[in-house]
């Protein structure tokens, strides 16, 4: 068997991605919603906003504050996790939303915030970047101006070969894992983490396939966003049954 | 309000303004090089009463970092493995805007930053330290506190961790297996003590951009007026074991040309290390 034919722990092959979907406006009480489906990894996003900051006082006066929270359900995950915030959770909560808010036009929204909630309802490795990959889909159906999507995708040391969407066994038994987000016509890394061990050239290796992954995951979120156009068109129209769409 | 100036003091303000002018000619507020760090003093054994202790100056940043050693049960899932708590805090005396009380997002970001670049080094051999397989191993914690802020203080506390580990002296574990009656965590302290054992020096670099502009070790006030800053953690290897984009976003190609600086940088963090006798070789 040449190197070319090495085969992960759950079939896949190294620039393979696990099965999946992305789904838009699937909460009817927020202003933008989506979920995810990676592997087993099912979360779900609610965007509600832009609307009026409270308190008053910390508003600014030139731009939105995005309030992101990554959190996990207590039954997400193979160990029951408690609900409260992890340091974990708090510091992706930062990162994703330091990542999103490089897309954001927050000055179109000044004295107002907008809401991001991510709900990982079960976890199976790279949440954070599925996470992200969601939230943008959600940020975009509730009309929200975007500079770019973004999107984001995870490569990782496994047994010594770089893989792209590092799985939750991966993740454990791996030598390294890097999650990054990207916009990806403005092409900027908008996240970059990393933690493990790899050279330079392994480093390199991973973010390439990483990049490739996430490029692979935004014709997705393209296709989820149509999808709810055409959905809206599937509505009938009021009166004399026009074929007029949207 | 905007964002930028929202709470900030006058002083703050002009600072920032300052480090913008000069930034954007290519120069730096206090006339460093955009490569150049800040002096760095490091002393060990500060704290008498830890088992090992650094503090470290980085400029006007003050980082006071504690080594601690407990007695402690494994984690079922690594029951033949020792534990390393790492734990950082900002003090209310580190400037206007640092505040007392439970830690915020930043704080746990860093204090995370910096138990990755530990954890992931190797610098700890955990299987070194068990005391009695999946009954008894040693916990490490390195608790540091940021004194004074004036920016930078991942690459700071990395440093004081190596330094207080480096220096540090642990409890005989030989001497805890015969007396484990009598050993407990109130009386550790009294155990006879031998050096501690590191494998691996891990250096943290964190690099800024301002424009096209790409400097190392901001300020506080560079940090803020900064567009990126991204953390790489070097082992003597050359191999990378921790990255965290903090701020910002960078195209794909300065995603390389700060890590090939990083390196850079780590050389150079090491060799200071090395010539004031904190690790060998």
């Amino acid at each position: 068997m040449s190197k070319e034919e090495f085969i992960r722990v759950d079939g896949r092959k190294p620039d393979e991605l696990r099965k999946y979907s992305i789904n838009a406006g699937i909460l009817k009480n927020a202003d933008g919603s989506a979920e995810i489906r990676l592997g087993k990894n099912w979360i779900v996003v609610g965007v509600y906003g832009p609307k009026e900051h409270f308190p008053k006082f910390e508003a600014l006066q030139d731009r939105a504050i995005i309030n992101c929270r990554y959190h996990m359900a207590p039954y997400s995950t193979t160990e029951r996790k408690s609900p409260k915030p992890s340091r974990r959770e708090i510091e992706l909560s930062k990162v994703i939303r330091t990542a999103l808010e490089q897309a954001v036009i927050l000055e179109k929204f000044p004295e107002m915030s907008i809401d991001i909630f991510i709900e990982v309802l079960q976890a199976e490795g790279s949440t954070r970047v599925a996470s992200i990959t969601a939230a943008s889909v959600a940020l975009a159906e509730a009309g929200i101006p975007l500079r770019d999507m973004v999107v984001g995708c995870s490569a990782g040391k496994v047994s010594g070969k770089i893989v792209v969407d590092v799985g939750e066994e991966e993740d454990k038994e791996g030598e390294a894992d890097l999650p990054i987000a990207i916009m990806p016509n403005l092409k900027r890394v908008v996240l970059l983490q990393m933690d493990g061990k790899l050279t330079h050239e392994e480093f390199k290796e991973a973010f390439e396939k990483a990049l490739a992954g996430a490029l692979e995951l935004y014709e997705e979120q393209k296709r989820a966003l149509k999808g709810l156009i055409e959905k809206m068109s599937e509505i009938p129209s009021e009166g004399d049954g026009n074929e007029q769409g949207v | 309000m905007s964002k930028e100036y929202k709470g900030k003091t006058l002083s703050e303000i002009l600072r920032m303004e300052q480090a913008r002018n000069f930034l954007g000619k290519g120069m730096r507020e206090d006339g460093r090089e955009l490569t150049q760090y800040r002096p760095i003093d490091i002393k060990v054994g500060t704290i008498e009463k830890a088992f090992g202790s650094a503090t470290v100056y980085l400029g006007d940043t003050i980082v006071v970092t504690g080594v601690n050693f407990e007695i402690g049960t494994p984690f079922t899932d690594s029951p033949d493995s020792a534990i390393l708590l790492v734990e950082g805090e900002i003090l209310p005396t580190a400037s206007f805007e640092a505040e007392a009380g439970p830690p915020d997002e930043y704080e746990i970001e860093m204090s995370r930053v910096v138990d990755r670049s530990l954890r992931e080094s190797g610098i700890i051999d955990f299987k070194k330290y068990v005391i009695v397989p999946g009954e008894a191993v040693l916990k490490i914690f390195v608790d540091f506190n940021i004194l004074n802020d004036d920016g930078n203080i991942i690459d700071a506390a990395v440093i004081g961790a190596v330094a207080a580990l480096a220096t540090a002296e642990m409890p005989d574990l030989d001497y805890i297996r015969e007396n484990l009656e009598n050993v407990n965590n109130n009386n550790i302290k009294e155990v006879p003590r031998k050096p501690f054992q590191i494998e691996e020096v891990p250096i943290a670099n964190t690099i800024a951009m301002y424009g096209d502009k790409m400097f190392v070790d901001p300020t506080a006030s560079e940090e803020e007026v900064a567009d990126a800053l991204i953390t790489y953690t070097h082992l003597s290897t050359g191999e990378i074991c921790s990255i965290q984009l903090l701020k910002g976003s960078l195209s794909y190609e300065d995603v390389f040309k700060a890590l090939d600086l990083a390196y850079e940088k780590s050389i150079e963090i090491r060799n200071i290390l090395r010539e004031r006798g904190i690790i060998s070789g």
